[in-house]
C-alpha cells in the first residue's frame, strides 16, 4: 500500500521545490541530505517545521533528521542576516592573516564567527578552506570570493555591501 | 562505436573550427573568476565583434595554474599548448582591444601589453609535465565537442570495444598508479579486488570531498576538465562491473558542481553515459551528491554513510568497501586525480606511465602551492621531483626577502619538512620517512615568521572541530592535545605538559577509529621532531 505523504506545510511555493527533490529521489531514506540542501537553498535555514516535513515525507524519525542537520556545518538552524561574510581559515589564509580579519570584523561590527548582527544585516562565518588559496587571505561575501584584502579594506567592503 | 568512428567524430568537430587561426583564452576557473575574469571575457567577445576579427575565437577555459596572477589570458594559435602561447597576467576589461589586436598585428599591441606579459619560458611553466592537467587551460570545460576534439573519450571507446575488463585492470596494474587521495594504495589492486567480488550490483564512487585546507587540485580538475573524470569513472565501472556511480563533491565548490552537471548532461545526450554507451551493452549512470561541510566525509566509510543520507561517521574496517560498501554492495572509491589518470594510461599504455616517476611512485602529481611563496597556484610534476626545485625554482622562492622555514604537506594529517631536507625527491615513501605524507597534494610554504607551535595548534584546532565524535580517543584526545598546545603557545606550560602531550599523541594515533584521529597527532609529532627548540623556548618563557 502506498504510504500517505504529508501535506505541504503551507501554500508557500518553495515547499514544492523541496517536495520535488524528494520525489526525484523516490522518497528514499538516502535523499535526506539532498532534501535538507533544497530546504536551505529555498528558505536559507532549517526550522522545526521544515525538518518535521522532511522527516514525515521520508518516513524517518525527526531525531534522525535533526541528527543529520546538526552534524554538518553547512546546515543552519537559525535565519541568517541579509548579507553573509565567510572568512576562510584554511592553512594558507591562516598563514596570511585570516585571524586579523576576524578580529577586525569583530571590532567594527561586534560579531564573532557564527553570529549575526542585531539589525540582521550581517552574518559572519568561517570556512575550513574555500580552495582559493592563491588569493589568501580569502573571504566570501554573499557568495563572491574576494581575495588579498587587508582588514581595513575588508571592513570598508562589508560596510559598502551592508549599506541599504 | 569503434575508434575509427570516434576519430571521425573528433575530426568533424575540429573542422567546425577550421576558420579559426588564433585563439584568446580566458581562465574561467574559480580563482580567476573571483579576480574578475567574467568582465574580461565579455569585453574580449565585444572587442572581437567590433574589430571583425573572424579568424580569432574567444574561449573560456579552465585553470592555467598561476592563480595568484589572475585573471590570466593566453593568446596563441588554435589548440596550441599553454607553453606555446603568450600569457598575460592581471588582465582587465580595458586590455580587451589590445589583446584582440595582438592576434591580428602583434607588433602594434606590444606596447600596451608588455607590462602584463608573463613569459611562458618561466620555470613555473617549463618545468611541469602535464598528464592530469593536460587539457586544463586549453579546452572549454563546458564543451563536449572540445573534449572529443582533443582525443577525449578515446580511452573509454577503446576499452569498451577492444579490451576485456581484465585487460583494462591489467593495464592499470602495469602502470603502477597509486591512489592520489593520500593513501597511495595501488589502484590496480583495488580494482581487481572489487572486480572479483560476487554480486550483481556494484558501485563506483569518486571522492571529490577535497577537505584538506590548502589543497585545491581536485577543484581545478573538476572545473577545467570534467569529462576527463567521467571518462575515468566509466572505464573503472566497466572494469569492475558496475553500472552506477556517485561523485561526492564539496558544497563549497559550486562552480565545480555546475560544470560537472553540464558535463554529465552533455555526455548522456551524446550517448557517452547512460544506457548502451556508444552502442555497446555497457550501461553506466552517474549522480552527484553534495557534501555539507564535514571534513571527516573524506574518509571512505564516512563518505558512504553520507551518500546514504546519514551522519558522516566512519565505521571500522574490515569489511572494506570493496567487499561491503555503499548500500552494503561492493564499491570502488577513488579520488578525482586518480580517475583523471586513467584515460591517458589506457591510451598510452601502462608501460608508458610506469616509465615516469620513481621506483615505487609512478606518474606525475599535481600540487597546490600556497602560503608564503612567490608563485601561488597549481603545478604538475613527475613523482620524484626535488622539493627544492618545486619551491625555489617552480614556485619562485619566498617573497619579501624572507627565509624559508618549512613546507607543510598532507594537510592536518601530514607534517612539516624543514630546510635541511629540501633535497629529497617527492614521492609517497620519501615523505613518509620524513614523518609527513603525500596527502592529496597541498603544499603550504612557511617563512621564518611562522611559529611552529602555533602551526601545530592551528591543525589540532582543525582536527578537534572536525572530529565526528564517534570514538573517544579522537573526540577527547584532540581536545586535550589542543588545550596542552594552547598552554604551550601561551608560554604557560611546564615540561610535564609537553611530556603528557607526547604521550597523548601516541595514544590517539594508536587507538582512534579512522584516519582523521590516527593522523591528528602528525603535525605535533612532526613539529616536535624538527622544531623542538621552539617548544622549549615557549616552556622557558614561562
Amino acid at each position: 500500500m502506498q504510504r500517505q505523504r504529508p501535506d505541504l506545510p503551507s501554500t508557500d511555493k518553495r515547499w514544492k521545490l523541496v517536495n520535488a527533490t524528494m520525489r526525484r529521489n523516490g522518497y528514499a531514506e538516502h535523499a535526506l541530505i539532498e532534501a535538507l540542501h533544497s530546504v536551505q537553498d529555498a528558505f536559507g535555514f532549517l526550522d522545526t517545521d521544515a525538518m518535521t516535513f522532511v522527516a514525515d515525507s521520508l518516513d524517518l524519525p525527526l531525531s534522525k533528521v535533526y541528527g543529520v542537520a546538526t552534524f554538518y556545518h553547512l546546515f543552519m538552524l537559525k535565519p541568517q542576516g541579509r548579507h553573509t561574510c565567510v572568512v576562510c581559515t584554511g592553512t594558507a589564509c591562516y598563514i596570511k592573516g585570516a585571524g586579523a580579519l576576524i578580529e577586525g570584523i569583530e571590532q567594527r561590527f561586534g560579531v564573532n564567527p557564527g553570529e549575526t548582527t542585531e539589525d540582521k544585516s550581517l552574518s559572519v562565518m568561517t570556512a575550513r578552506c574555500v580552495g582559493a588559496c592563491g588569493l589568501a587571505p580569502a573571504v566570501v561575501i554573499d557568495g563572491n570570493v574576494i581575495g588579498k584584502l587587508g582588514t581595513d579594506k575588508l571592513v570598508e567592503r562589508i560596510e559598502e555591501e551592508t549599506r541599504e | 562505436m569503434n575508434l575509427d568512428e570516434l576519430d571521425e567524430l573528433a575530426r568533424s568537430y575540429t573542422e567546425e573550427a577550421a576558420d579559426v587561426a588564433q585563439e584568446v583564452r580566458v581562465c574561467m576557473a574559480a580563482s580567476c573568476q573571483s579576480t574578475g575574469a567574467q568582465p574580461v571575457l565579455d569585453a574580449l567577445r565585444k572587442a572581437r565583434e567590433a574589430k571583425g576579427a573572424d579568424n580569432c575565437r574567444v574561449k573560456g577555459v579552465g585553470c592555467m595554474g598561476l592563480c595568484s596572477a589572475g585573471p590570466l589570458v593566453s593568446v596563441g594559435e588554435r589548440d596550441a599548448d599553454l607553453n606555446a602561447s603568450s600569457i598575460y597576467r592581471e588582465v582587465t576589461a580595458d586590455h580587451a582591444e589590445a589583446l584582440i589586436e595582438a592576434t591580428q598585428n602583434p607588433a602594434a599591441a606590444e606596447a600596451t601589453l608588455a607590462a602584463l606579459h608573463c613569459p611562458s619560458d618561466l620555470p613555473f611553466f617549463q618545468r611541469q609535465q602535464k598528464i592530469v592537467l593536460e587539457h586544463a587551460g586549453v579546452i572549454d570545460p563546458d564543451s563536449f565537442k572540445g573534449y572529443v576534439a582533443v582525443g577525449g573519450y578515446r580511452a573509454m571507446v577503446q576499452a569498451l570495444s577492444e579490451m576485456t575488463p581484465a585487460e583494462v585492470i591489467a593495464e592499470i596494474t602495469t602502470s603502477g598508479l597509486r591512489g592520489r587521495g593520500g593513501g597511495g594504495y595501488p589502484t590496480g589492486l583495488k580494482w581487481s579486488t572489487v572486480a572479483k567480488m560476487p554480486g550483481e550490483q556494484k558501485y563506483v564512487i569518486c571522492n571529490a570531498d577535497e577537505g584538506d585546507p590548502g589543497a585545491f587540485m581536485d577543484r581545478a580538475i573538476l572545473e577545467s576538465d570534467p569529462h576527463r573524470l567521467l571518462e575515468g569513472m566509466a572505464i573503472a565501472a566497466y572494469a569492475i562491473g558496475a553500472n552506477k556511480g556517485y561523485i561526492y563533491v564539496r558544497a563549497e565548490y559550486p562552480l565545480a558542481v555546475e560544470r560537472l552537471k553540464t558535463a554529465i548532461r552533455k555526455a548522456k545526450r551524446q550517448g557517452f553515459l547512460g544506457h548502451h554507451i556508444c552502442e555497446t551493452q555497457f550501461n553506466f549512470d552517474v549522480e552527484i551528491r553534495l557534501g555539507a561541510g564535514a571534513f571527516v566525509c573524506g574518509e571512505e566509510t564516512a563518505l558512504m554513510a553520507s551518500i546514504e543520507g546519514g551522519r558522516g561517521q566512519p565505521r571500522p574496517r574490515p569489511p572494506y568497501p570493496a567487499e561491503s560498501g555503499l548500500f552494503g554492495r561492493p564499491t570502488l572509491i577513488n579520488n578525482v586525480e586518480t580517475y583523471a589518470n586513467i584515460a591517458p594510461i589506457v591510451n598510452e599504455g601502462g608501460g608508458w606511465f610506469a616509465s615516469i616517476g620513481t621506483e615505487r611512485s609512478k606518474g606525475t602529481k599535481v600540487f597546490a602551492l600556497a602560503g608564503t611563496i612567490e608563485n601561488t597556484g597549481l603545478i604538475e610534476v613527475p613523482m620524484g621531483t626535488r622539493l627544492r626545485d618545486i619551491i625555489e625554482v617552480i614556485g619562485g622562492g619566498i617573497p619579501n626577502g624572507k627565509a624559508f622555514k618549512a613546507v607543510q604537506t598532507g594537510g592536518p594529517s601530514g607534517g612539516c619538512v624543514p630546510a635541511e631536507h629540501l633535497d629529497i625527491g617527492v614521492d609517497y615513501d620519501s615523505l613518509k620517512t620524513l614523518g609527513t605524507m603525500m596527502g592529496s597534494g597541498g603544499m603550504i610554504v612557511m617563512d621564518e615568521t611562522s611559529n611552529m607551535v602555533d602551526v601545530a595548534r592551528f591543525f589540532m584546532e582543525f582536527c578537534m572541530d572536525e572530529s565526528c565524535g564517534k570514538c573517544v580517543p579522537c573526540r577527547t584526545g584532540t581536545q586535550q592535545m589542543h588545550a596542552l598546545l594552547d598552554k604551550i603557545a601561551k608560554a604557560d606550560a611546564t615540561p610535564d605538559d609537553l611530556a603528557l602531550l607526547e604521550e597523548l599523541c601516541e595514544v590517539v594515533r594508536a587507538t582512534s577509529l579512522c584516519g582523521l584521529g590516527q593522523s591528528a597527532p602528525n603535525p605535533v609529532m612532526s613539529t616536535l621532531r624538527y622544531f623542538r627548540d621552539e617548544y622549549e623556548e615557549k616552556l622557558a618563557g614561562r
